[in-house]
């Protein structure tokens, strides 16, 4: 085995970064909107469902890059879909065993996370073609940044819904909680805002990088490619 | 970078045969199967533990005092004490299960009686405590519900509406009114803003009763 380069490492740290933040599942790619609207009232909740929807990326994504090429592409698609379907089943039945209260509470979204477009979007945009490292590298940023995006909204729901951050009360009992933060308005507006923030910083920085310092070559290239 | 431009070129491979598709997706689904039961077969005990304890938990709560109880199951149009230890029933009817409750000096202090109706937006699944000798509801507790966060929800954990439940007469029948507006003892006050789901828990409860009491007290001649 040759020692990796150190352009792979950089390669695999920005497959890694790139799901975190600058493209990000739900703020910048706007996938899987079902569980991201409808799991995130609480905070324990958003990241029950951010760290379930991690195992079935992480696994589907190391079995479907370990296998990408004993898979004819004709019947690729119903593959990935057993694998993920598989993952869910089985995180279903954990979640139930070791949590069985956050298991009650997201209830049908759990089995939901068999169609969310990331999961099986990653399967067929990246672990197919990619190594196992790279797939892996790719699953865990994703799944990261999902996990992190459900838990902003989460965070900002309970709030202001419910007056407490994972469960612990923060206002006391003279706060009147915003019931519509915690019903399915409080996910679009939260959701709303938090893509206006998220865009509003990202355009700043892009002027700011702009501004500094005149564009490399290496950089119009990239912009090329 | 040779790995992405060899994916651009169509490759030359000859078409899969019919067999290797079939043959791929049969062992996806042969060990997909594998995964499956041995994720079943490991938590299974687990959830079925859980579910145990969640219901004992329920009856202390909605029988206070209670420190014991024995299940009771509907056969042949009575109820029957059910031994512990007893196996469980495979496949078939679910069978229809009360609990009597007693307290330290192993008396009987009343019934824990689940119920199950239609709320707001799914079945809303609850256990009550009745006491048979004052006729009257002592407890009550809702084991699942889908019902709206922050509105229809308050029928879990709401102290107002609990305290409905403290003692609610059973005769003539239970009805449901405004809040503020509660008279009689067989009155439940509704939550504000939950009308639905209140009126679901005054009916769960009605109904569950009609059911039950002329059961429990064949029961307790016979006892």
């Amino acid at each position: 085995m040759n020692q990796p380069t150190s352009i792979e490492k950089s390669r695999t740290a920005e497959e890694f970064l790139k799901g975190i933040w600058k493209e990000n599942p739900v703020f910048v790619a706007v996938l899987g909107m079902c569980p991201t609207l409808a799991v995130t009232n609480t905070a324990i909740n958003s990241l029950a469902m951010g760290l379930a929807t991690t195992f079935v990326l992480f696994f589907s994504s190391l079995l479907v890059s370990s296998l990408r090429n004993v898979i004819p592409k004709q019947v690729r698609i119903t593959t990935f879909i057993i694998i993920i379907a598989t993952f869910v089943t089985v995180v279903d039945f954990m979640l139930a065993a070791i949590v069985p209260q956050v298991h009650k509470e997201l209830g049908a979204f759990i089995a939901l996370i068999v169609v969310n477009c990331l999961i099986l979007g990653r399967q067929e945009a990246f672990a197919s073609k990619h190594n196992i490292k790279l797939a892996l590298a790719d699953a865990l940023g994703m799944s990261l940044g999902f996990t992190f995006a459900l838990l902003c909204i989460g965070v900002v729901r309970e709030i202001l819904g419910s007056g407490s951050l994972f469960n612990i009360s923060l206002f006391g009992a003279g706060f009147e909680p915003w019931v519509v933060m915690i019903m399915p308005p409080g996910g679009f507006f939260t959701l709303g805002f938090l893509l206006l923030f998220f865009n509003w910083l990202q355009k700043k920085r892009k002027e700011k990088i702009e501004g500094d310092r005149p564009v490399t070559q290496y950089e119009e290239a990239r912009e090329f490619l | 970078m040779q790995e992405e431009t060899k994916q651009i070129i169509p490759s030359p491979e000859p078409e899969p045969s019919s067999f290797r598709l079939v043959a791929t997706l049969g062992l996806a689904g042969f060990f997909s199967g594998l995964v499956l039961v041995g994720a079943f077969l490991y938590t299974q005990p687990i959830i079925a533990a859980n579910r145990a304890r969640a219901l004992q938990q329920a009856i202390f709560k909605v029988l206070p005092e209670c420190t014991g109880f024995k299940t009771l199951e509907l056969r042949g149009g009575q109820l029957v004490v059910l031994e512990e230890g007893a196996e469980e029933p495979k496949g078939g009817e679910e069978p229809r299960r009360i609990y009597a409750g007693y307290n330290e000096k192993g008396q009987l202090i009343g019934f824990a009686i689940p119920g199950e109706e239609p709320g707001y937006q799914d079945l809303v699944v609850a256990l009550f405590g009745y006491n048979p000798r004052e006729k009257v509801i002592i407890g009550f507790e809702v084991l699942e519900s889908k019902e709206t966060p922050g509105l229809g929800d308050k029928i879990m954990k709401d102290q107002g509406f609990h305290a409905n439940f403290e003692s609610l007469a059973v005769e003539p029948a239970i009805t449901v009114v405004k809040k503020g507006e509660k008279k009689k003892d067989n009155e439940i006050e509704a939550i504000t803003g939950a009308t639905i789901s209140s009126k679901a828990v005054g009916r769960l409860l009605d109904k569950s009763m009609a059911e039950w009491r002329p059961l429990i007290e064949a029961y307790e001649k016979k006892e």
